[in-house]
């Protein structure tokens, strides 16, 4: 396992693309998410594409190996859900430790495969934390401000387990993402101190929060500036947004925190926004040049796709980051 | 300001950052919300009255506090509870969780609960050594971990910190085993160092401020990167009774503890006096007593205590007397004067007094809201205050609505229910939100169904709801061809729910002649907000309606024959014909200015730099009131009104510059480029390679004499002059920001300052254009390098050169912006972007051109005839039928 740290004072590193469109064009049923194993378990499982790690793994092992290939430097684990948290609307609570450590393994197989072939470009495993279905600082019910779904003690337990077990699958490092409520980050981020101190190991962590629209804010309300200060108290290997935006509505914002982080900044933005059908139509050629905006402006370290991107998306972004130095993170203040 | 050798600032964050730099004089820390400092407070909480707890917090942030302390710490009170409620109660109210919350308690476990709760950086108060080593450590990882800074109180195993050489022995100690062992970050560590009385009689009491001020200077010398707080009320306890002396005390402890560098502390602003305005005598006393200068210092301020105890502060309460009156005159005179503060209680009395808790709205309220209708009508209230009025109302209705709720009967009787929408493409909607209050205040039921509204959800909502009046809004000019769209769709329909259409570009002759003939159902043009319910109100009369229609059709009729008639009277130009009757500026001996650069540059901005530059003029007319300022300030009729929303108006500007709610961001470009084919601008690229181009349109009316018949391209040399021109391009903003002040108003049922917040920000983007401009002329491009015009004169247009927008007269032509957008762009750049109408979003946004040649001038293009719209399209390339959609208000009938 080489540094993710030493690669990144080097070069930029390009992250994958989304796991979710590229499971879609399996097609898979009802029964081929529940496979053998989950045949006779009540809840319908279909939709659940973390589970197909345990019964699809080939499928997963595939689309990591597709992003490899187009030139990803680090692969996320296909845990975005893997909560119990989450995993409560399928009723596999029981079986969340097993889904993050398989799918931490899975990942960690083919990117080890892609070392060995080419050494000089090492590849890692990002273990992807999702920020659940529940949100710890805002009321679902607009009749009950002071109601929370889920309590940061909650959120604490559930991501201490899931981190665990990604840790213990062997991720390179962590990754937070689509945080949308940053309670429930700061509450993920408790988690990984404690099993970082009581595994004793040390594993970088990623955080990537998400801004939901014009008004530049993420969903609990708070500015880029006031997002990034709220998370610095963890010495953090980098700090980014991804999803709901495309690349050019995100730029200004990860900008922001170019310019106010000594962290190294990440995005993975999606492929535009989605068209009246809900798919996303911006092609790699569109995409590739909008993300060349970001490296000729200096403003990432990683660079990678979220929602509506494929390998395709991934391979026009990796074909031109070799191009560009890396951002330097000098501290503004 | 003493300053640490420290590179790292102390950063804190509710929804918006905090961060403290060494420029940062002082963080004012709201102490209201405590209960161990405020009885009111404490009995709210014991009340469970959480609604008026947060009214507390939100003045105090109203008020200037840039952190809110939060103390739960009574013994009759569940403090866990209490405070993990009150701060999620906060996290849900975005004008006070934009400030970081102080979670302060002497109880571990109540901050820790805190801690949990808060999404920002926070920090707590306090921590310290009097439990120990173990504790102290245990408790600052834990901070550590939750991301918060912490308050470190001067405190130890052997007590409190009351001298110089203790303070600085525990917080030395202190800070050394946070940051060697804890490794916290040290400038998220704050010492309060102890703030004690001074003038007690006491001798060991001489040296407390001054002790205190040494010890801070020591702090902030020794220990690097670590702040100094303190709650300053304290000081001045021995003078409790004489406000007199305590805010001089007070203010003076402050200047002084500032000097020695205290960042931060607990303040009450009511209890503050502006240091410089101490009268001199009284301050050299308290500074004795302070710094320790005499031995007699003591004494000597007691004496001259007496002396001022008292005089200063006799506030009048008699103003309070209205609230002897009887119960209907208390309520309408808090709806008419726009007070809020007692509506709830006088509304409660009057459920008490009535059967049904609806009648409290059918008669106490409506009364008084009858009252502020009539002082309306009868040009005596003025739209601000009827907002203002409107809020109250809001406020009383929502009292009541549960008690309504609860005996399950009908919704009231309202007068009738009025769909408002402002259309499809248009994002524009003060109008339509002032029009929305006002017919609420009269009865009206509103749904409003927001803006950028789709015609097919107008009319799925209108029959769903069974509307009484639509009512259509938009300010730009596509949407008024959205309006005629709408009422033929409406008449397919078969809906002929009568029709309401405002908004700026809307007129009485577009009303009559494009919409009117469309629809079978009533239409009517409404020019100002107070005439919205006088047209409501008869169109829904039953006596009334039939006759009123009768006179609005005949008046339409009217004015369609009569702008029918004129139309065809005037005459035209062929476009061949126009073109040779261009505008022919005497080029020869013509040097354009080359400009400092060509390309495209992003600016910025403050609000302090454009607020020399504001046209309030337009400001007032937003609100009805018409007249230049600042004449108007001195208008019999409206001035006192317009005194009163100027300074609203500033104060909330204050706020806008103090807390940054606006984004501002420019951009613009300068190029090289000359006219081509009469009519077109070619732009070209540092290569001299021709790149996009700018389509003016041409006069076609037939004009007397030698009167040009003009375009924008007239003012830029010919290419066949064979020297490059220049021509520029801009877009400003002032918009990013806006709609969530503008939302969290409106969920505080507070209309008044929803609008105003929108006001503001169109203003401050028409001041940031007219900013902008004069930055190119004077500097960018520099053709006017030594231009000095005053505000009046830049109103006037005064200076060389003009900066035309599309959409308006010269250039009413909208495609015109999505050339602006890709030659500047706009989007990726500053984020303002186009609706399918082409309106800018966010609204409080202007774009244009700048054109810089001494002939150049604003005029107004008037109608064009199809010729030239055919000849538009083919250069365009876009079909006939497209091209006379986009142009369509400014083609002549035929």
């Amino acid at each position: 396992m080489s540094d993710i740290r030493e690669a990144l004072q080097k070069r930029i590193l390009v992250l994958d693309g989304a796991m979710g469109t590229m499971l879609q064009e399996y097609r898979f049923t009802e029964s081929d998410f529940r496979g053998a194993r989950f045949a006779d378990i009540p809840q319908s499982q279909k939709g659940n594409n973390d589970l197909l790690s345990l019964t699809q793994p080939e499928a997963i092992a595939a689309v990591h190996s597709k992003y490899l290939e187009a030139g990803a430097d680090i692969i996320e684990t296909n845990t975005f859900s893997s909560t119990t948290i989450a995993m409560a609307d399928y009723e596999l609570e029981d079986y969340v430790y097993e889904l993050n450590f398989e799918s931490a393994r899975i990942a960690r197989e083919v990117a080890d495969a892609f070392t060995a072939r080419l050494p000089e470009k090492p590849r890692f495993v990002a273990g992807s934390i999702g920020p659940t279905n529940k949100t710890a600082s805002m009321s679902p019910d607009v009749n009950d401000p002071g109601f929370r779904a889920v309590s940061f003690d909650e959120l604490r337990m559930a991501y201490k387990q899931q981190a665990e077990a990604l840790a213990k699958g062997g991720v390179d490092v962590f990754l937070v993402e689509t945080v949308f409520d940053t309670l429930n980050a700061k509450a993920a981020l408790y988690a990984i101190e404690e099993v970082k101190e009581e595994l004793g190991v040390d594993i970088p962590v990623m955080v990537s929060g998400t801004i939901t629209d014009a008004s530049g804010r993420t969903l609990s309300g708070q500015t880029a500036e006031a997002f990034l200060i709220s998370i610095s108290h963890i010495n953090l290997l980098s700090v980014g947004f991804n999803c709901a935006l495309g690349a050019d509505q995100l730029l200004p914002y990860v900008k922001r925190l170019s310019q106010k982080s000594d962290f190294f900044i990440s995005a993975h933005p999606n492929a535009g926004l989605p068209n009246h059908f809900g798919e996303y139509d911006q092609d790699p050629a569109e995409m590739q040049s909008l993300i060349r905006r970001y490296l000729e402006e200096n403003v990432v370290n990683i660079i990678g796709g979220c929602c509506g991107t494929t390998p395709e998306h991934i391979k026009a972004i990796a074909d031109i980051v070799a191009e560009y130095e890396p951002r330097k993170n000098a501290a503004v203040l | 300001m003493t300053t640490n050798n420290c590179e790292r600032h102390l950063k804190l964050s509710g929804l918006e950052p905090l961060v403290v730099t060494p420029e940062t004089n002082f963080v004012n820390i709201g102490e209201r919300t405590n209960v161990t400092g405020s009885r009111k407070f404490l009995r709210l909480i014991r009340e469970e009255k959480f609604e008026e707890a947060l009214e507390v917090a939100r003045a105090q942030v109203e008020g200037g506090a840039q952190i809110i302390d939060v103390n739960m710490d009574e013994g009759m009170i569940d403090g866990v509870e209490a405070m993990t409620t009150f701060l999620k109660l906060i996290a849900s109210e975005p004008d006070i969780a934009r400030v970081p919350e102080m979670i302060d308690s002497s109880k571990w476990e109540i901050i820790e609960a805190g801690l949990q709760v808060v999404q920002g950086k926070s920090v707590v108060n306090s921590i310290s050594l009097k439990e120990g080593e173990e504790a102290f450590k245990l408790y600052a990882r834990k901070i550590k971990r939750y991301g918060a800074a912490v308050i470190v109180m001067a405190f130890d195993e052997n007590g409190q910190a009351d001298t110089y050489e203790r303070r600085i022995e525990i917080c030395e100690r202190s800070y050394r085993i946070l940051v060697d062992e804890v490794h916290f970050p040290p400038e998220d560590i704050i010492f309060d160092p102890n703030i004690f009385p001074v003038a007690t009689g006491m001798e060991e009491h001489r040296r407390n401020a001054l002790d205190f001020f040494l010890a801070t200077k020591w702090i902030r010398n020794n220990l690097p990167c670590a702040h100094v707080s303190g709650g300053v009320s304290n000081v001045s306890f021995s003078f409790r009774g004489n406000d007199t002396v305590r805010e001089a005390m007070h203010s003076a402890f402050l200047y002084h503890g500032i000097k020695h560098g205290m960042t931060m502390g607990i303040v009450n602003p009511q209890l503050l006096e502006v240091y410089d305005e101490i009268p001199k005598d009284l301050l050299e006393h308290v500074e004795d007593v302070l710094l320790d200068r005499r031995d007699d210092a003591t004494e000597r301020l007691l004496d001259f205590a007496e002396k001022v105890k008292g005089n200063g502060k006799v506030m009048a309460r008699s103003n309070q007397e209205w609230r002897n009156d009887d119960l209907q005159e208390r309520i309408t005179h808090s709806l008419v004067k726009g007070i809020d503060e007692f509506i709830e209680t006088d509304v409660e009395e009057a459920r008490n007094q009535v059967d049904r808790p609806i009648e409290v709205i059918e008669q106490h309220l409506m009364n008084g809201m009858n009252v502020v209708g009539d002082l309306f009508g009868s040009g005596k209230m003025f739209l601000p205050q009827v907002v203002k009025s409107a809020r109250v109302m809001k406020k009383a209705v929502a009292y009541l609505l549960p008690f309504i709720e609860a005996q399950k009967e009908d919704n009231a009787r309202s007068a009738g229910k009025v769909l408002l929408a402002t259309v499809k493409g248009d994002v524009h909607d003060i109008g339509k939100n002032i029009v929305s209050v006002v017919l609420a205040c009269n009865n009206y039921e509103i749904v409003d169904l927001g803006v950028m509204v789709p015609p097919e959800k107008i009319i799925a909502r209108a029959v769903e709801e069974q509307a009484d009046i639509i009512g259509l809004s938009g300010l730009i000019t596509p949407s008024l061809d959205e309006m005629v769209y709408l009422a033929k769709e409406l008449e397919k329909k078969a809906v002929h729910t009568p029709l309401l259409i405002g908004g700026a570009t809307t007129s009485r002759a577009h009303t009559a002649v494009k919409i009117a003939p469309e629809y079978s159902g009533a239409v009517v043009h409404v020019n100002d907000a107070s005439r919205a319910v006088t047209v409501a109100g008869n169109l829904l009369h039953k006596g009334k309606k039939a006759s009123y229609m009768e006179g609005v059709k005949s008046e339409y009729e009217k004015l369609r024959e009569g702008y029918l008639s004129r139309s065809k009277s005037k005459s035209y130009l062929t476009i061949e014909e126009a073109r040779k009757n261009k505008l022919q500026l005497d080029w020869k001996g013509y040097q354009p200015v080359a400009p400092g650069f060509t390309g495209v540059k992003e600016v910025t901005v403050t609000v302090e730099e454009l607020e020399p530059y504001i046209d309030w003029t337009p400001f007032f007319k937003t609100w009805d009131l018409h007249g230049k300022y600042p004449g108007i300030l001195k208008d019999e009729v409206v001035g006192d009104q317009a005194k009163e929303l100027l300074k609203d108006a500033s104060e909330m500007m204050e706020q806008i510059k103090k807390e940054q709610w606006f984004d501002l961001r420019g951009v613009f470009g300068i190029f090289p480029a000359n006219t081509v084919n009469d009519d077109d601008i070619q732009l070209y690229d540092e290569n001299g390679q021709p790149g996009l181009q700018f389509l003016t349109l041409r006069q076609q009316l037939k004009k007397s004499g030698k009167v040009p018949n003009l375009a924008l391209a007239d003012f830029i040399m010919p290419e066949t002059t064979g020297t490059r021109d220049y021509v520029g391009a801009f877009c400003v903003t002032s918009g990013f920001g806006v709609d969530e002040k503008a939302k969290a108003f409106e969920a505080a049922h507070d209309d008044y300052n929803s609008i105003m917040v929108k006001a503001l920000a169109d203003r401050l983007a028409e001041a940031f254009a007219e900013y902008l401009h004069e930055q190119v002329r004077k500097h960018h491009w520099g053709y006017s390098r030594d231009e000095a015009l005053d505000n009046q004169q830049l109103i006037r247009e005064a200076y060389q050169g003009i900066r035309p927008a599309p959409g308006y007269p010269a250039c009413p032509d909208h495609l015109e912006k999505a050339t602006l957008w890709k030659l500047l762009e706009v989007e990726e750049r500053i984020g303002v972007t186009l609706t399918e109408s082409l309106a800018m979003w966010p609204a409080a946004s202007v774009s244009g051109y700048y054109f810089a040649n001494p002939g150049s001038k604003y005029f107004g293009l008037g109608k064009i005839l199809d010729d030239q719209v055919k000849d538009y399209a083919k250069r365009r390339n876009i079909s006939t039928e497209q091209a006379e959609k986009w142009l369509n208000p400014n083609i002549a009938a035929r």
